[in-house]
């Protein structure tokens, strides 16, 4: 196979699109349509100060450097969720990118700062780990961006999450959801920065093609609460109808936003108003990360209670590890 | 040749000079689901991987995230 521009040995196909770049071209392919859908739904500006949200995997990494590359002023921002291994190494390599390309880097560290894990979280509290995980990265993404000043946090979703998140929705009709699923989603509230997805119009093949072909070294194991998750079956689904019919992933979402997003109209939202614990936008009086570290943590103090003998679990941040200012447990 | 399955963590023997289709079809791996590299290099679905080389197969699906 040829590259399209240059005729040389190409090294990514992309059937969507009929095409075959080599390295160098796409690449430059690549930027273009990160560049485009950046332009396109005004996502940023390059007087913006963006933080990206930095999970160590490919998707996260790749679009930190992606938006350096472009100019933009992109900050990283890792969180130690406390998950073992997984959490260690993506970790380390977070903080080894940061290192090579100078790039800045705040980390959060839960279990230094809430003297548990996500994981604890959630047993803690009923929740499967996923949903207490989600939590806790939407609200201290949140929560960091507006404490350090940005007005823009970046993720690494790409065509592939969003066209499973969408087949999710549409299998079991999720109209409210479907209504709020958006490359962009504008800030409600003065406590509330603005969320970007700058890789909606790009597949996960191409994101991990762009991190190889850049030599970025990413964590490839997942995480392990992710195995059997329903959203790793649509993918799959996705992927086999996208064997069959290059393009269907694209225009199942794109199609969404242009034609079937119109369709479905959000309820007014209850109006947001700030958490009396932490001031973090909400829509009752105690926002649910708090509730949720509230809870979780008077069940360490009955338990330590029944169990003098086992030692205290520090609330401080663990040493050498610098934490975001910004993400103090909320004041009791 | 030899073919690394980097998410599986196993490595197989694919007997002869093949394409990556083929490869990928014997295994019974959607295309769609993997990376194909040769050192450090990305392969398309159709260039020829030697008897004697190694392949690795890099999954590009992640996630399952909230
Ligand atoms: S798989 Fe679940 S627990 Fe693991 S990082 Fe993703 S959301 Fe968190
Ligand atoms: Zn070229
Ligand atoms: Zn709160």
């Amino acid at each position: 196979m040829r590259c399209r521009k240059c005729h040389g040995t190409a090294t990514v196909e992309i059937r969507r699109h009929h095409t075959a770049f080599c390295s160098e071209h796409f690449l430059e392919f690549f930027e273009r349509q990160v560049a485009r859908a950046i332009e396109e739904e005004r996502m940023l500006t390059h007087r913006d100060r963006v933080l990206v949200a930095v999970s160590g995997g490919k998707d996260s990494l790749a679009l930190w450097d992606v938006l350096r590359r472009l100019g933009y002023d992109a900050t990283g921002m890792y969180i130690n969720l406390g998950i073992g291994e997984y959490s260690r190494e993506s970790q380390r390599k977070t903080v080894a990118y940061a290192e090579a390309h100078g790039a800045e880097l705040l980390i959060v560290d839960i279990p230094g700062q809430y003297g548990m894990s996500v994981e604890e979280f959630a047993r803690a509290t009923g929740r499967v780990s996923c949903s207490a995980c989600g939590l806790s990265k939407r609200y201290l993404f949140n929560r960091v961006a507006l404490e350090h000043g940005f007005g823009v946090v970046a993720t690494g979703h790409n065509l592939d999450d969003e066209a499973a998140v969408l087949l999710g929705n549409l299998l079991h009709w999720q109209t409210e959801y479907l209504a709020r699923q958006a490359p962009v989603l504008r800030s409600a509230h003065p406590h509330q920065v603005t969320k970007v997805k700058p890789f909606y119009r790009i597949a996960e093949r191409e994101t991990a093609a762009y991190a190889i072909v850049r030599g970025i070294d990413y964590i490839v194991d997942e995480c392990p609460n992710s195995v059997g998750a329903r959203s790793l079956l649509y993918k799959e689904a996705l992927n086999l109808l996208e064997q069959a019919a290059p393009g269907t992933k694209q225009s199942l979402y794109w199609g969404f936003l242009e034609r079937g997003r119109p369709l479905v109209r959000a309820q007014d939202g209850a109006t947001l108003r700030d958490c009396v614990h932490c001031g973090q936008p909400t829509t009752g009086e105690v926002c649910a990360f708090c509730r949720m570290t509230e809870r979780a943590a008077e069940r360490m103090r009955v338990r330590r209670m029944r169990t003098p003998a086992s030692p205290p679990v520090s609330p401080e941040p663990a040493p050498g590890v610098p934490a975001a200012a910004g993400a103090a447990p909320p004041d009791r | 040749m030899r073919v690394l399955i980097r998410h599986q963590r196993r490595e197989v023997e694919v007997a002869g000079r093949r394409r990556v289709r083929e490869v990928l079809q014997e295994l019974g791996i959607n295309p769609e689901s993997v990376l194909v590299i040769r050192g450090s290099q990305l392969l398309t679905h159709d260039a020829q991987v030697g008897d004697d080389e190694t392949i690795e197969l890099r999954p590009v699906v992640s996630g399952g995230h909230a």
